[in-house]
């Protein structure tokens, strides 16, 4: 058995929120520039591409955030078996950090009740998803996530007769329906199979990876390709100004699902792709 | 890239046309959702506003808190679809510009054409950028609302496209 100090984990969640609010992923700045060579010089969405990669490189050098909305914070927890917290309660530490942090560094609180709309005014709580796994080490991962694009994702629960093409034409379904609003080029993380609450989490977890990482199963990293390929020939473009970049990638993760079912989540990412990791 | 003061002019709005980049200066004031809900609970009450929108150019947005030594956070624009519900009603009262990001439906292209005034789209997630480029800023009303309140900027070299113009042109 391994001792974490509760202390230790607030400390590294403040240290994610930070690095993920101030700055783009190294994979996200590459998807916007390789988006960026594909559109004429004096178009509409280059000149969004543009003002995007510029603007990270300000929020870099002024210390601000890359988006405004520094997002729900959402929090993917692995935790070894063999370890022991020692100290707070782990969500409460989880959101000590996330306090701490979005005070600390200017980001903007948007958590509120939903029904009253009252701010919670520190943007806790967090979303946090917990995973025990094998080992005596705990890996977190840091999401802020934005909510223009949020609101743009959907859930289908399809027959197993829709097969890929019903996946394909639910994901390209989405991003189309979805149009300028949740800021493109976007990032689409994709759950399939599961059950109605897994296969959202699926999604989630799809956009913590890597901006066109592949996944290792050949027939589901077919489905990431071909939905790209379709979304992409949609021409929504940068900020719906038209172009060849809709959006940047689609990631998708799977799960064994029941025999009656195909459900399907499409989790919508704007292209401020922030995401941080730490295994402790 | 063409050069605009605010506030707008009819001239002004007159001679932007959809799909032109332009470089916004001069006073804005912030309003997104709660704040939208709360000028139109003004309205159908028929009760004085805390501040007067006519002539104005609203920007969609809820800022992250200034860093010491800064006007303001980072500040880009939200979706403005949200702001559908509200904005024919301000247009008709006066709002002259618009800026979010987005397309609109069909009842503000409308009210843009018929109350001759303008809506420019901001890059979404540039928000260092933009709040960078505001040099002043005021809160003006519905403290409560936090990053929601209504706000007076002074900004310098805004980036924005003109997205529906007067004539009924769209770049969507």
């Amino acid at each position: 058995m391994r001792i974490i100090p509760s202390e230790k984990i607030e400390n590294a969640v403040y240290e994610l929120a930070k690095n993920a609010c101030l700055h783009l992923t190294p994979a996200c700045i590459h998807a916007l520039q390789t988006a960026k060579a594909q559109e004429a010089p004096d178009s509409a969405a280059a000149f969004a591409l543009d003002t995007l990669l510029k603007n990270a490189q300000t929020a870099a050098d002024e210390n601000m955030a890359v988006c405004q909305d520094t997002g729900y914070a959402v929090v993917l927890a692995e935790i070894g078996q063999d370890v022991h917290i020692e100290g707070k309660f782990f969500n409460d530490a989880i959101c000590d950090g996330v306090r701490n942090a979005y005070r600390d560094f200017y980001f903007r609180k948007s958590i509120c009740d939903p029904l009253t709309r009252v701010n919670t005014a520190d943007n806790t709580p967090a979303a946090i998803h917990t995973e025990l796994v094998s080992g005596d080490q705990i890996r977190l991962t840091f999401l802020p996530k934005g909510f223009g694009s949020e609101n743009m994702s959907r859930l289908y629960m399809l027959t197993p007769a829709k097969g890929v093409n019903g996946i394909l034409d639910s994901i390209v379904e989405t991003v189309r329906l979805a149009g300028s609003k949740p800021c493109p080029p976007v990032y689409v993380g994709v759950g399939i199979g599961g059950t109605f609450d897994t296969c959202a989490f699926l999604a989630k977890k799809a956009l913590t990876r890597d901006v066109g990482s592949r996944h290792p199963r050949a027939d589901v990293a077919d489905i990431e390709t071909k939905a790209l390929e379709r979304i992409n020939a949609l021409h929504i473009g940068a900020q719906g100004f038209g172009g060849n970049t809709t959006a940047l990638a689609v990631a998708c993760e799977i799960a064994p699902t029941h025999i009656a079912g195909l459900p399907l989540a499409v989790n919508i990412q704007c292209h401020c792709v922030r995401c941080e990791k730490i295994t402790l | 890239m063409k050069k605009i003061t605010l506030p707008l002019t009819e001239e002004i709005i007159e001679s932007l046309h959809a799909g032109e980049s332009v470089l916004l200066s001069g006073p804005l004031l912030t309003a997104r959702d709660c704040a939208h809900k709360r000028i139109c609970e003004f309205l159908d009450r028929n009760e004085p506003l805390p501040f007067s929108f006519a002539g104005e150019t609203i920007y969609y947005a809820g800022p992250c808190p200034a860093p010491p030594g800064k006007a303001c956070g980072s500040c880009g624009p939200t979706t403005s679809a949200r702001m559908d519900s509200f904005a024919p009603r301000l247009l008709r009262c006066g709002l002259k510009g618009m800026i979010g990001k987005g397309e609109r439906d069909e009842s503000v292209c409308d009210a843009i054409r018929q109350t001759h005034a303008v809506y420019f789209a901001a890059i979404g997630g540039a928000g260092a950028l933009y709040g960078n480029a505001i040099r002043k800023s005021e809160l003006v009303a519905f403290p409560d609302l936090l990053s929601e309140a209504v706000y007076r900027f002074e900004v310098v070299d805004f980036p924005c496209i003109v997205a529906i113009d007067c004539h009924g042109d769209s770049i969507y």
